[in-house]
């Protein structure tokens, strides 16, 4: 054991006995980050510790400085990035511009689950806190080791260790290029957010400047030497199986290449991108008719008559199915939640490149490691024969067609040397992207005689599908390649709630099948049921005349979850209301109305509560969304400004789910194809979003992704009940619905 | 047979041969020029990502062949400004944060930039106009109106 000289590059693996302490640091010599990500470029592998519970699976530190954050959780146009870098550059003392960050990369970062479920902050960034926590214990270690001087004397600044006399060692010279071999202290002393300088600071995203000079490199941007384009043409309906093929015409398309053909899997590759078009045009395909999809204005019917797989109870408190048979009085409501697509702007795009029978995919997959392991079973390969590595693409929402596009470079690629790039069409995304379910729920309450809630009971109708997050691959699917089941999200969340009823009762029939390949699409399930849990809570307090704020306020046992819609009321300066406010109000033929919901994320954590401002034009039948009020409590805010970033698109991307989205399909395909036949909110519709947040430094950072997008659908819908006296159960709140509703009360 | 025009792209001429010449502009910014900020969405005109300006007007270049862009002059977001000397568009939407996935936001710089040609200073309601055929399923509209109204303010 040499305990001197850790910087003679001869040795290759130092431990030092920390005198007066237990804890053993062993700095042991590794590959640069430099070189890391210089050798992960070229495609070979690095020796980069994966671990969760190393510190170097989540950071390394060059001879320069320089820190590099390795997250497996990716940002996908949501700042996680920048938050990411906020964290490390807090717990470590450096300056935010000597943090890099290497996101979703299968050899380089570790396994930290997908980007999924708001969870990047409260799981990725907490993981990434207590890593360079860890290391700065390390370093300061090692320091007093050097210095013979006590730990407790030193501090941290500016990317170098300080003792009280002014001398300085610089992280570089203490660790630069070398791996830290240290466990990751579960327990190890975060700072005092008291002391914080850059986590709850609205710092700029990193990103932004590149984006809007057109110099940022997107997964669509994304070139390889030698590179060619493919582009899939799939089956004319959602099952279609491939005769005859004739590629005549598409031969003599200039650039044109191959046709790719495995099963009903078909796809034709060029030298360039315009030419693998003109070609998939050109190529004539026999496919067999099928028209297995259900009647689309008997999805409900078909969905309530799907075989049901299983039941799982949700929730069971008291009896609730006794006490709505013998009640006074009972209230019952059904909703239902269309199908939706993900509606990337920007198609899905991957590269695949296959070395030595070694494949290597890029795309903006926010799974990288799932992916990859699902990329091994459908060509029957080892993992790690298998490299997935991030690269930002157009936003996806969930699972939208990354992993599908991913699959496709990497099938068509299997007949090339050259890397093959497969970019989606339109079409291909609208059609072929895994859907947001179609989500079916009964409601009854029970009153007692006084006018109190005694019961509460909801049933579900939501696909089953596999627990693993995956959705299956369709060119797996389509060429008879091993595949999976598809996950649809973990859409019984949210069937139970918080509100304090004696017996409440909720139960998920979990389908057999669903029309369409399910997937998690933002908010999965938490929407569609909060949307149901909240209208029908409105409907609770206008059947027993109490304010629909106050009524919520009092079913509550949650300080939090009370000052956030006390908050909330105080920012919309909302006034108590004991039924329809203002029917008939507004002037002309334009009612106002206002709604109020409430959830807390997944019943443990995120609080949001909010108020919509709606006009409904009582002729026509549209609905704007003027204003949406939130206030939102994640616990400890990363970056504010980029938790109102995030809170303000959930607001927006979740009214045009509301107001304007349903995946229309004829018994073969899908037939909203692109953005007329799938119409999403434009700017005159874009509500102002005002926004309260509260802070709580003390207590642990949660998600922003998501939480409030389960909101918003049933605030705007308690607001059109406000202003009309109309009832919204049924997504989307078209005006065709609304009139007809008009013309009912 | 292959056909060569001369674009003229942010005051470069750059000479690109296709084989077709109703190949969409698009697809000559990205492929031949080499630029980024153009980006493909639908490739049908509906969708605003792909714009550019083409002879002082806001264009969708998806939509565009490239034989009928021949000899005009095409400005792209790289051509507005670049980070040592922004356009005050690109400035205003750093300033504002204006950007989630960021995909859309070529479209909506450079069609808020037609906007600004035309109209100085422009209400909400008027930004809200002349942006409704651009998407952004992010959510980003509030923030890109007000870095619309902030330019403009920087401009006058
Ligand atoms: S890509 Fe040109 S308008 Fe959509
Ligand atoms: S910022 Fe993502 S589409 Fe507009």
């Amino acid at each position: 054991m040499d305990a001197t000289g850790m910087d003679s590059p001869s040795i290759d693996r130092r431990t030092f006995l920390l005198a007066g302490g237990a804890m053993v640091v062993s700095f042991a010599s590794g590959a640069s980050t430099n070189a890391a990500a210089a050798v992960a470029a070229k495609g070979h592998v690095a020796p980069k510790s994966l671990s969760l519970s190393e510190v170097d699976g989540f950071l390394a530190i060059g001879a320069d400085g320089r820190v590099t954050v390795y997250s497996g959780k990716v940002d996908l146009g949501t700042g996680v990035r920048t938050a990411l870098m906020q964290i490390a550059a807090e717990e470590l003392d450096t300056p935010l511009e000597r943090i890099d960050v290497v996101q979703g990369d299968t050899l380089l970062t570790p396994d930290q689950g997908a980007t999924i479920s708001s969870v990047s902050i409260s799981r990725g960034g907490v993981e990434v806190r207590r890593a360079a926590a860890t290391a700065r214990a390390a370093l300061i270690e090692e320091s007093a080791r050097r210095w013979t001087l006590p730990a407790a004397s030193l501090s941290t600044q500016a990317g170098a260790v300080v003792a009280a006399d002014g001398r300085r060692l610089a992280y570089g010279e203490l660790i630069g290029g070398r791996q830290f071999a240290l466990k990751v202290d579960a327990k190890v002393r975060t700072k005092d957010p008291a002391t914080y300088t850059v986590v709850g600071k609205p710092v700029p995203r990193v990103d932004i400047p590149a984006i809007v000079t057109g110099r940022f490199e997107f997964m669509h941007d994304f070139r390889l030497p030698g590179m060619l384009h493919a582009r899939v043409v799939r089956p004319p309906t959602m099952r279609g199986r491939l005769g005859e093929v004739d590629d005549s015409a598409a031969k003599r398309i200039p650039g044109y290449v191959a046709t790719v053909r495995h099963g009903n899997f078909l796809a034709v590759v060029a030298r360039d991108e315009w030419a693998s078009i003109r070609a998939a045009r050109a190529l004539r395909a026999e496919w067999a008719n099928w028209e297995g999809l259900p009647a689309m204005d008997r999805l409900w019917d078909e969905v309530r008559r799907t075989p049901v797989l299983r039941d799982e109870v949700t929730q069971n408190v008291g009896k609730a199915p006794e006490v709505v048979e013998k009640a006074a009085r009972t209230l019952r409501a059904t909703f239902d939640f269309a199908i939706h697509t993900h509606g990337s702007i920007g198609p899905s795009c991957a590269v695949a490149q296959w070395t030595d029978g070694n494949l290597h995919c890029w795309s903006a997959s926010q799974q990288t490691h799932e992916l990859r392991r699902q990329l091994a079973d459908m060509f029957s390969l080892p993992a790690e024969q298998v490299r997935c590595s991030y690269i930002e693409g157009s936003g996806c929402y969930g699972r939208n067609g990354h992993e599908d596009a991913a699959a496709d470079a990497a099938l068509i690629a299997r007949s090339f040397k050259q890397p093959v790039r497969v970019q989606w069409s339109r079409a291909d995304e609208h059609v072929w992207d895994p859907k947001g379910p179609p989500t079916l729920i009964d409601y009854v309450a029970a009153l007692d005689s006084l006018g109190n809630v005694v019961a509460w009971s909801s049933e579900a109708w939501i696909p089953a599908g596999q627990s693993v997050s995956r959705a299956t691959l369709v060119a797996a699917e389509h060429a008879g390649m091993p595949v999976d089941a598809s996950h649809p999200g973990s859409v019984q969340n949210h069937l139970a709630i918080q509100y304090r009823f004696p017996n409440i009762r909720s139960v998920a029939h979990r389908l057999a099948h669903t029309p369409f390949r399910p997937s998690w699409i933002r908010t999965p399930g938490r929407m569609q049921n909060t949307f149901g849990n909240e209208v029908f809570i409105d409907e609770l307090a206008h059947a027993t005349g109490v304010d629909p704020l106050m009524f919520r306020i009092r079913a509550l046992d949650d300080r939090r979850g009370v000052e956030a819609l006390e908050r909330v009321a105080k920012l919309a300066a909302w006034q108590p209301r004991g039924g329809p406010n203002a029917r008939g109000g507004g002037s002309g033929d334009v009612l106002r109305g206002r709604g109020v919901s409430y959830v807390k994320y997944e019943l443990v954590r995120t609080y949001v509560a909010a108020v919509a401002e709606v006009e409904v034009n009582r002729k026509t039948g549209h609905v704007r969304v003027t204003r949406f009020f939130v206030a939102h409590d994640c616990g400890q805010i990363i970056n504010p400004d980029g938790l109102k970033n995030q809170i303000e698109g959930n607001v927006v991307q979740t009214a045009s789910r509301a107001l304007f989205e349903e995946l229309r399909f004829d018994r073969s395909t899908v037939t909203s194809r692109d953005w007329a036949t799938y119409p999403i909110l434009r700017f005159p519709d874009a509500p102002d979003v005002v926004i309260d947040l509260i802070d709580r430094p003390r207590e642990a950072p949660w998600g922003a992704g998501e939480p409030t997008a389960a909101v918003v659908p049933s605030a705007i819908s308690n607001a059109i009940f406000d202003a009309t006296g109309v009832r919204m159960r049924s997504v989307p709140f078209t005006p065709a619905k609304l009139l007809e509703g008009l013309r009912r009360v | 047979m292959a056909h060569t025009y001369a674009l003229r792209v942010n005051g470069r001429t750059t000479r690109v041969t296709v084989d077709d010449p109703d190949m969409p502009l698009l697809y000559a910014l990205r492929n031949q020029v080499g630029l980024r900020g153009p980006q493909f969405g639908c490739g049908l005109g509906q969708c605003g990502a792909c714009t550019v300006q083409l002879g002082g007007q806001a264009v969708r270049s998806c939509s565009v062949p490239v034989s009928a862009a021949a000899g005009k002059p095409v400005t792209t977001l790289e051509g507005i400004g670049d980070a040592g000397r922004l356009h005050p568009l690109q400035q205003a939407f750093i300033d504002e944060q204006a950007v989630q996935c960021g995909y859309c936001i070529n479209g909506m710089i450079m069609q808020a930039k037609a906007l600004l040609e035309r109209n100085r200073s422009p209400s909400d309601e008027e930004i809200r106009a002349a942006l409704a055929g651009n998407l952004c399923r992010c959510g980003t509209h509030v923030r890109i109106v007000r870095a619309v109204k902030r330019a403009a303010s920087t401009m006058a």
